[in-house]
């Protein structure tokens, strides 16, 4: 079968002892910058990428790959003991999974998400190398046409779940694009708003905006809060493994959540935080087993389901992104900048030409979330330490090793003037309530957008037409259109700012 | 007039002039046809776009009332400079600015004089907690970024290392 020859070309790539060490250490990177509070998984990933600068490329995306679900697992760990969630797909496992930690079942509920997260990402990667071969082959049949209308969708997609105001968010998007912009036009060689600044010329590097938004702005505003209202529950640990009842309600709400997730990920935009408010909702629909702690007290459903959906969700967001070289999302789009350093263009063409990296990655996939569970079991207690370590002294760390990080990208001061230009610019998003994620998004497909509109107007003699007259370009375009139309129907716009107002 | 939300409003602002100073902006190059994109066509368009989604912003903002104000509330000056500070100065003392020939320190002193001025955005500040900090952080940083994964950093001031 060609599925398991790939994944075994895959494994035979990632296995190497060498390798595992480097998932390994990417695992621990990324949960240890991940646990700390007010840190969301994209500032972790942004300030980790530059310790895999130095690694041959397939022991980078290994690397990578870990430093990815750490940071997933890391904002899980904070929400759930800290009631604090990094990033909005963790919303909905605070709710109850912080209640299990106040009844001193933080153990159980981290369980439960590690274990629920590994089922989900092992289906999902499964899923992935099975659809990945097929989709690809639906890729080379794009045309720029299509492949604008495709950004668009997932740019629409991407601002629909975003929470707040839904113009603002669009706005965002449509900022974040221009960004991407400034820099040497490929075409015409015309530098764009560089303001006769030599290193303007290149672009700004997306490394410098994702730490100055999302690491400098969210450490400011932080910082701005009244002192410390979070509680950490360290010595009411006890009991880590959940029990056989919790197992028996946890599987059932595992398999819902993963088949959920693994659906509503391929999806371009949020797949991963629509999946986990999906499976939440449906657990909260489903009956209570005899004895079993309702939803919103502490009920371990309410952990595991939203933990594997958004496992899953995020898994499967992968394909896009592989198949179709189109990041769904902020989290994503951080990691096609990082193939891009080490000179890897996700996208069709490298499951052709380059076989052993695409089935490598997909490995290397599973491969960190499966170090993952062997790192977290046994180490939550140390991470729940961590998470007493004072904020005084985390802050200044993680701003010195943002700077550090931003230095080593290009071994430029300029960078660092520009993160302190970005992060007042994140703090005055926070203040202004402009969700910075669709910014990020738009700022990595700017380019490639202004390309694929360029190539398709080209084609069609500056005929605007030819989006709608191509079957699959109409569409992409007309299910952007639904989901807009969606998200403004009124009882759905009700509905969808009650979801966001717990943020 | 009264502003019904301040958030919406700034906001809104925001977008419309950073619209239209990009769509601006965008004038200055050659524009074209859509057949022929010029490097102009596409900044053009978004700008405008921009432009034009934070004028409705800013109209709601007027218009539509919200029940708190939503106002945007006081802004976290201390943090704010000390952390900006804390980043600008880590640039300098590491790079130097060859424009007032000041010479780079290189990254030890750096790390020193970046981890003191950012921990006084905190709340409390004890000098001696803080060099604690920024020694720990020094010999971690010397090990992990230029033993193990060997980047490339001006480690002492160049007046030593030369």
């Amino acid at each position: 079968m060609d599925l398991i020859n790939n994944l075994s070309l895959g494994f035979g790539v990632a296995f190497t002892l060498q390798n595992l060490l480097y998932a390994f250490i990417g695992c621990l990177l990324g949960t240890l910058i991940g646990v700390l509070p007010g840190i969301g998984p994209v500032a972790t990933i942004a300030m980790l990428l530059p310790a895999t600068y130095a690694l041959p490329p397939i022991a980078a995306l290994i690397m990578l790959a870990g430093i990815y679900y750490g940071a997933q697992y890391g904002g899980s760990t904070t929400a759930i003991l800290v009631n604090l969630p990094g990033e909005s797909s963790s919303v909905v496992t605070v709710i109850d999974g912080y209640q299990m930690a106040r009844k001193g079942r933080a153990g159980p509920a981290l369980a439960a998400a590690g274990l629920g997260s590994f089922f989900a990402g092992c289906v999902g990667t499964l899923i992935l190398a099975a659809f990945a071969a097929p989709l690809t082959e639906v890729a080379f049949k794009f045309g720029p046409a299509e492949y604008f209308s495709l950004m668009v969708l997932g740019l629409i997609g991407a601002v629909v779940l975003a929470s707040g105001s839904l113009i603002k968010a669009v706005g965002m998007i449509v900022l974040g694009l221009l960004m991407g912009l400034i820099g040497t036009d490929v075409n015409s060689g015309v530098a764009r708003y560089s303001f006769d600044i030599p290193e303007l010329t290149d672009g700004i590097g997306f490394i410098v905006v994702a730490m100055g938004v999302f690491g400098y702005g969210e450490i400011i505003a932080n910082l701005g809060q009244p002192e410390d209202k979070r509680e950490v529950f360290t010595g009411k640990v006890k009991g880590l493994f959940p029990t056989g009842e919790d197992f028996r309600n946890m599987i059932p709400a595992v398999l819902r959540g993963t088949t959920i997730g693994s659906c509503l990920g391929i999806l371009p935009g949020g797949g991963a935080l629509l999946a986990a408010f999906a499976a939440y909702t449906i657990e909260k629909k489903t009956k209570l087993r005899p004895g079993e702690v309702p939803f919103g007290q502490g009920n371990i459903r309410g952990v595991a389901a939203p933990e594997s959906a958004n496992n899953a969700g995020s898994q499967t967001s992968f394909i896009p992104l592989l198949t179709l070289g189109i990041p769904p999302n902020a989290v994503m789009a951080l990691m096609v900048g990082a193939m891009t350093i080490h000179n890897i263009q996700p996208g069709p063409q490298v499951m052709t030409s380059n076989p052993e990296l695409f089935w490598g990655l997909i490995a290397s996939m599973w491969l960190g979330n499966a170090m993952l569970i062997i790192l977290n079991l046994p180490l939550i207690g140390m991470w729940i330490k961590l998470l007493t370590v004072p904020y005084r002294w985390l802050f200044p760390a993680i701003i010195l090793f943002c700077a550090i990080g931003v230095y080593s990208t290009n071994n430029n001061t300029f960078d660092i003037w520009l993160v302190g230009f970005f992060g007042v610019v994140g703090y005055m998003f926070i203040k202004l309530g402009m969700e910075p994620a669709p910014l990020l998004l738009g700022f990595i497909l700017g380019p490639m957008m202004e390309e694929n509109l360029r190539r398709a107007l080209l084609l069609s003699r500056g005929d605007w037409t030819v989006f709608v007259t191509r079957g699959l370009s109409a569409s992409l375009l007309a299910a952007a259109v639904v989901l807009l139309i969606i998200v403004l129907l009124p009882s759905v716009k009700s509905k969808r700012e009650e979801a966001f107002v717990e943020e | 007039m009264k502003i019904k939300s301040q958030k919406d409003f700034y906001s809104g602002l925001l977008y419309t002039l950073v619209g239209a100073a990009f769509a601006y902006g965008a004038t200055s190059y050659n524009i074209g046809t859509g057949a022929r994109m010029g490097p102009g066509y596409f900044p053009l368009l978004l700008g405008s776009i921009l432009a034009i989604i934070g004028a409705i912003i800013l109209f709601k903002s007027l218009v539509v009332e919200t029940p708190t104000g939503d106002e945007v509330g006081s802004w976290a000056w201390k943090p704010l400079v000390f952390i900006i500070a804390g980043n600008l100065l880590f640039g300098v003392l590491l790079g130097g600015l060859p424009s007032i020939k000041l010479p780079g320190m290189g990254l030890i002193a750096a790390i020193y004089g970046t981890t003191l001025v950012v921990s006084m955005a905190g709340d409390k500040f004890k000098l001696q907690e803080v060099l604690i900090l920024a020694t720990v952080l020094s010999v971690m940083s010397y090990l992990a970024f230029i033993m193990l994964l060997k980047l490339q950093f001006p480690v002492w001031p160049t007046f030593i290392s030369g």
